[in-house]
């Protein structure tokens, strides 16, 4: 049975949950089983914010990820929090501009992406979060021009339409980046 | 799966009463249930029904007796501590015989408690919430598709026996979000002829009201309320079992219990111990047949909740003791492990179960 688990993870504002929601939506539409779980609460207004996120070919039990087998983490506490809890053999997407640091885990694969500085770069200050996803989907062999176009036309409502090109944009761009 | 879309609990709800019928929502913001209430606030308008905030709880309850009073499809949400206040209205539409959806989307408690899931209002949901002698149909759903798919039975059942039907989900059921289909099939169409929408000068009038002063009128419509709530117990339970046919452990869960549970017991399996989960989906009427019989088969139940232990009482009911009954449990808003479940069950096989 093939479940990959997913945590993203960054401060309120960044789109952390609109970036699982996008993965999760991907899911949908390749007819996967898929579930997304945010934090709620308190933390959310300016704190850590984080959504999990599973993807599987049978039903999903439990909905939250403790063992992620992919993790984005988009500053530097949520390195720090979740370092720890990825699966060996596991990836690790690190927005580099945010975390100075290295990863001390030698079990598990980083990418280091200066997202938020490319975001800035290239005039999509507010889609750092994308070019990570980009830089995921690439990584694990999933960019697909035809199914991410369908997946934003799914998440982006029609009143922000003008933003479809952006996320293209910012996706390319995390999927070009080596 | 074209026609699923991805929806958060508390959405697919909202979405799913509007589709069975429901004009009318009165509410008040609460964690982990707000989404719902935005919803229809979003909805409501657009589609010619009524959406109010009301000024406190005690005044929505009061607002979704007035309109289930003229027969219309009403609901109300809220989370713990707002169902403590609505207790009051739940027992005055129980005596008074009107059918509503009420949606507690747990948080835990006692008093105002935190804003993370619990499964902690079991008792007050299955013995009623309020005063007096009355049940609540209650349902649990355990995945998104079943907190659309269980309001709308919730509506047909509230409309079907005139009383109110309870959505108990907690704080993961109704933030998470999965695929839903919003394909369902077309409500039974109820007569209501009690309801008050006015004579036209051609009938009687209609009365709603719980004030009997008189001990025989009352205890005669209490009798009856309880032969209703008998003919419910025999043919309105659900549950799911699952592995239960060769099962020596028998795991007990609801909402996000059983998921978690699930997880569990597969690995379990994996280990060779015989384990299986009976899933309640009506906990009022509880489905006590199938753990009536699971009680002859297998060695020990275990309990998955949280809280400290609530539905425990409702199985040891149903077996009648037979079989040793354990709590595996977290409570204020934590859920337990896969982990933390597995070695529950790993202690029960120890313990006489598979070995």
């Amino acid at each position: 049975m093939s479940q990959t688990q997913f945590l993203f993870s960054g401060f309120g504002g960044q789109g952390i949950l609109f970036a699982g929601k996008f993965l999760a939506y991907k899911g949908l539409m390749e007819e996967r089983q898929v579930s997304w779980l945010p934090s709620y609460g308190p933390e959310m207004r300016g704190g850590t914010a984080s959504c999990g996120v599973i993807l599987s070919d049978e039903p999903v039990g439990s909905p939250i990820v403790t063992r992620p087998d992919v993790l984005v983490a988009m500053n530097l506490p949520s390195l720090d929090k979740y370092e720890d809890a990825v699966a060996p053999g596991g990836i690790i997407f690190a927005d580099s501009t945010l975390i100075e640091r290295k990863v001390t885990r030698t079990d598990v694969t980083t990418y280091y992406i200066p997202a938020t500085k490319m975001a800035g770069e290239n005039g999509i200050p507010t889609l750092a979060n994308m070019i990570i996803v980009g830089k995921l989907l690439a990584v694990l062999d999933e960019y697909k021009e035809e199914g991410i176009a369908a997946t934003l036309g799914k998440v982006i409502s029609a009143r922000k339409a003008d933003m479809l090109d952006a996320n293209r944009k910012a996706l390319q761009l995390g999927a070009d980046f080596e | 799966m074209a026609d699923k879309v991805l929806m958060k609990g508390n959405e697919a709800i909202a979405e799913a009463a509007i589709c069975a019928g429901c004009r009318h929502y009165f509410g008040y913001p609460i964690t982990p249930q707000t989404e719902i209430a935005a919803y229809m606030a979003k909805k409501m308008p657009k589609i010619g029904g009524c959406f109010l905030q009301a000024e406190s709880e005690v005044a929505a309850i009061n607002m979704v007796y007035g309109v289930a009073a003229t027969g219309k499809r009403v609901m109300t949400s809220s989370s713990s501590p707002g169902i403590s206040l609505k207790a009051e209205g739940l027992s005055y539409m129980a005596g008074a015989d009107l059918p509503a959806l009420i949606v507690n989307v747990q948080r835990g408690g006692p008093g105002l408690g935190g804003i993370q899931p619990s499964q902690s209002d079991y008792f007050q949901a299955t013995r009623g919430g309020g005063h007096g002698d009355y049940r609540m149909l209650v349902l649990a759903p355990a995945s998104v598709q079943e907190m659309a798919s269980l309001t709308v039975k919730g509506f047909d059942l509230a409309d079907k026996y005139r009383m109110t039907a309870m959505i108990l989900a907690d704080g993961t059921m109704g933030q998470m979000m999965e695929p839903v289909s919003l394909d369902f099939p077309e409500a039974e169409k109820v007569e209501k002829p009690w309801a008050t929408t006015g004579t036209d000068m051609a009938r009687e009038h209609n009365i709603v009201n719980s004030l009997f002063l008189q001990p025989d009128e009352l205890e005669r419509v209490n009798f009856e309320r309880y032969e209703r709530y008998a003919y419910i117990e025999a043919n309105e339970t659900m549950y799911e079992e699952y592995l239960m046919e060769d099962a020596e452990i028998c795991v007990a869960a609801f909402g996000i219990a059983s998921r978690v549970a699930k997880n569990a017991i597969n690995e379990a399996r994996k280990q060779g111990i015989k384990v299986g989960m009976i899933r309640p989906i009506t906990l009022w009427p509880f489905p006590v047949a199938p753990f009536a019989a699971a009680a002859d088969k297998v060695k020990s139940f275990i309990s998955v909740e949280l809280s400290m232990g609530q539905m425990i009482e409702d199985i040891k009911l149903a077996t009648s003791c037979k079989k040793p009954v354990t709590l595996c449990n977290r409570a204020g808003g934590i859920i337990p492990s896969p982990e933390q479940v597995l070695e529950a069950i790993q202690k029960a096989a120890k313990n006489g179960g598979a070995e």
